[in-house]
């Protein structure tokens, strides 16, 4: 009777688990994969066969454009990190109580908005005739105004942007759970400031600095408001080319191959990373 | 207990009567036409409700795609986009004439549109909103500007912008004195005329400063100066005319190009009551009056420019003279596959740098 009722409570709290696992991930993903192999010959007509994927090997935009998503991904990563660890760092070991918990929450109300708002804000300050460059002509460094939107650097300001509060919260917390006394020991021993960072610290926060990166390489790799708007004319980004395929060319087909092609690039990524790193998917997506 | 069976009943029975008379209208259309106060007095004359969902063309076909032309009960794609969706998704039902007051429609918009929306036999479309793409200038610093290939010229290089869509390829395809729309049966001939226009477009791509996507984007660049001449429609010129009289709409020298929204029922549509309804209300010369003062475009209704203000008449005419009215360009129905061939091209161009 006991067993039982055990039994009855663990399938119910499964359900909803289950539930969300196959009607919202894998019962789309099996959709989309039919689609993606359905080739199109004629005027509602279609046959199975790997076409679409052929497509995308055989036009040197397309996986160029692949290519060109994935390293500027890489390097929003690398970005986000390198801007997140000191302010991280400086969050859990250098500030006490109450300065901490508002240091803290300053990160995270940017994130209370929107964030196609948030972008529109970088388009106001970053325009011709946006805040920066009537700054800039103010304080008499610039002559003319100067169009800082529409290029690569705008997207990769604006993805680190959207995307640092998901470095620093990890980073937060694994910091936070590293004992003072360690650091403390380490400068006893001898350490230079460096060595307790290599030696200490960055091992330390090592599942915290990955979970972070997988989470930041993913958004931006999936990213399609913050491409498109901040980088106009050459905004080439994967996300968009699926939004066209789908939308602007009626051309599902391709669109369903491309995202797979997306999902496949980003796992194979976050697999090398993995790897490189000697960190494991539980060791760091299960703490 | 009682009370609640009770109140249950009454819920019910009251639901029920509501029902037989009044429907809600979902109706899928372009921002500004259906205005809120068309829609109120619509409301208030016969008792069925509207919900509007704003979108473009693209997004409409591919949303009654999605749902097998399910979701809404109207819709109002371009004339030139029906037959063809018709033919690849089957998401329209056909018009029933014999529900729609066809003395309030310009006979000769309805004849023309029911020729370019006939599938099978059966028409799918009746006109409602005209109106053109063409250039918007800043006539103050780009008078020069009076051809879409004039976008390209160095006198402007960086304050340029238009959309990467087939419009423009269209567009550009007519100033270099090329007929895209008569190749539109020859795919190889039109496939030759992309070809020539993507060379011209991609040699034009460090002259424009982004490629606008919505009304309100390039409405913002032009009012801030950043863009001082534009491929756009006509109805954004005229409101930006309106602020700063500099700026207007400009019929290009090798013709605006002239499309026609229109009315059509999704397939799987539940409310064609509301829906005919609606398209008999809106085309009394007084509705279309107030529609074509919000949306800027006039529209096909008998008497519909009438109550139209004196000020968008007189900028609508300092636009456009007879030569460049009879110049317009309008779109044929697009065959099936022809978008395959211009995306193919709009992704080359959008890559190029």
């Amino acid at each position: 009777m006991r067993s039982d009722q055990s039994k009855l409570g663990f399938y119910l709290l499964l359900s909803p688990l289950l539930l969300w696992l196959v009607t919202l991930i894998i019962l789309p993903h099996m959709g989309l994969f039919a689609v993606s192999i359905s080739e199109k010959v004629g005027v509602r007509e279609y046959e199975t066969g790997f076409g679409n994927y052929a497509v995308f090997f055989n036009e040197p935009l397309y996986w160029r454009t692949f290519a060109r998503t994935a390293i500027m991904s890489i390097m929003t990563t690398v970005l986000t990190l390198l801007l997140g660890f000191p302010i991280a760092y400086y969050i859990a070991k250098l500030m006490r109580g109450r300065a901490k918990t508002t240091l803290f929450l300053m990160c995270l109300i940017p994130f209370w908005v929107s964030e196609l708002v948030r972008t529109f804000g970088w388009m106001i300050l970053l325009r011709e005739t946006g805040v920066l460059s009537n700054f800039l002509q103010f304080t008499g460094v610039i002559d003319g105004p100067v169009e800082f939107l529409y290029n690569d650097a705008a997207i990769m300001v604006g993805l680190v942007y959207t995307s640092i509060l998901f470095m620093i919260v990890p980073l937060v917390t694994t910091l936070d759970s590293l004992d003072d006394s360690l650091i403390e020991a380490g400068y006893d021993l001898g350490g230079s400031g460096f060595s307790i960072l290599r030696e200490i610290v960055i091992p330390h926060a090592m599942p915290g600095i990955v979970s972070g990166c997988i989470v930041v390489f993913m958004l931006s790799l999936g990213n399609y408001l913050t491409p498109i708007l901040l980088g106009g004319k050459d905004s080439l980004w994967f996300t968009g080319l699926i939004y066209t395929q789908f939308i602007t060319r009626f051309n599902w087909e391709l669109g369903s191959a491309f995202g797979f092609l997306l999902l496949a690039l980003s796992s194979t990524i976050v697999f090398l990373g993995l790897k490189l790193s000697r960190q494991s998917l539980t060791n760091t997506m299960g703490r | 207990m009682k009370l609640g069976l009770v109140s249950t009943t009454v819920l019910i029975a009251a639901l029920s009567g509501t029902t037989v008379s009044a429907e809600t209208l979902r109706l899928l259309t372009w921002g500004g036409y259906a205005p809120e106060e068309v829609i109120a007095m619509f409301e208030a004359e016969t008792g069925h409700t509207v919900e509007v969902t704003t979108s473009n063309n693209e997004e409409m076909i591919a949303k009654l795609r999605a749902t097998n032309g399910g979701g809404f009960d109207l819709a109002q794609p371009s004339q030139d986009r029906i037959a063809s969706a018709q033919e690849e998704f089957g998401i329209y039902k056909p018009i029933d004439m014999t529900r729609v007051d066809a003395a309030q429609f310009i006979p000769s918009m309805l004849s023309a549109t029911a020729e370019n929306t006939t599938f099978d036999g059966e028409v799918f479309g009746l006109p409602h909103v005209w109106g053109t793409s063409g250039l918007v200038v800043n006539t103050a610093e780009a008078g020069q500007v009076v051809d879409y290939t004039d976008l390209c010229d160095a006198s402007v290089a960086g304050n340029v912008s238009y959309r990467l869509k087939r419009p423009t390829l269209i567009g550009f395809g007519y100033a270099m004195g090329l007929d895209p729309f008569a190749a539109y049966a020859d795919l190889d001939a039109y496939q030759e005329i992309l070809n020539q226009v993507e060379e011209t477009l991609t040699a034009c791509k460090p002259n424009v400063k982004t490629y606008w996507d919505g009304g309100d984007e390039i409405k913002n660049l032009l009012r801030s100066g950043e863009v001082v001449a534009a491929m756009a429609w006509d109805t954004g010129g005229w409101q930006l005319n309106a602020d700063n009289a500099d700026i207007t709409f400009v019929a290009p020298a090798a013709g605006a190009l002239g499309w026609i929204d229109t009315f059509v029922l999704p397939a799987r549509g539940r409310a064609d009551d509301a829906a005919y309804d609606w398209i008999n209300f809106v085309m009394r010369p007084d509705i279309a009056a107030m529609i074509t003062n919000t949306a800027g475009n006039f529209t096909a209704a008998v008497g519909g420019d009438e109550g139209v203000s004196a000020d968008l008449k007189a900028r609508y005419q300092a636009s456009f003279d007879q030569a460049a009215i009879d110049n317009i360009k309008w779109y044929p129905p697009v065959p099936a596959g022809l978008e395959a061939m211009e995306g193919a091209t709009l992704d080359r161009i959008n890559a190029a740098n």
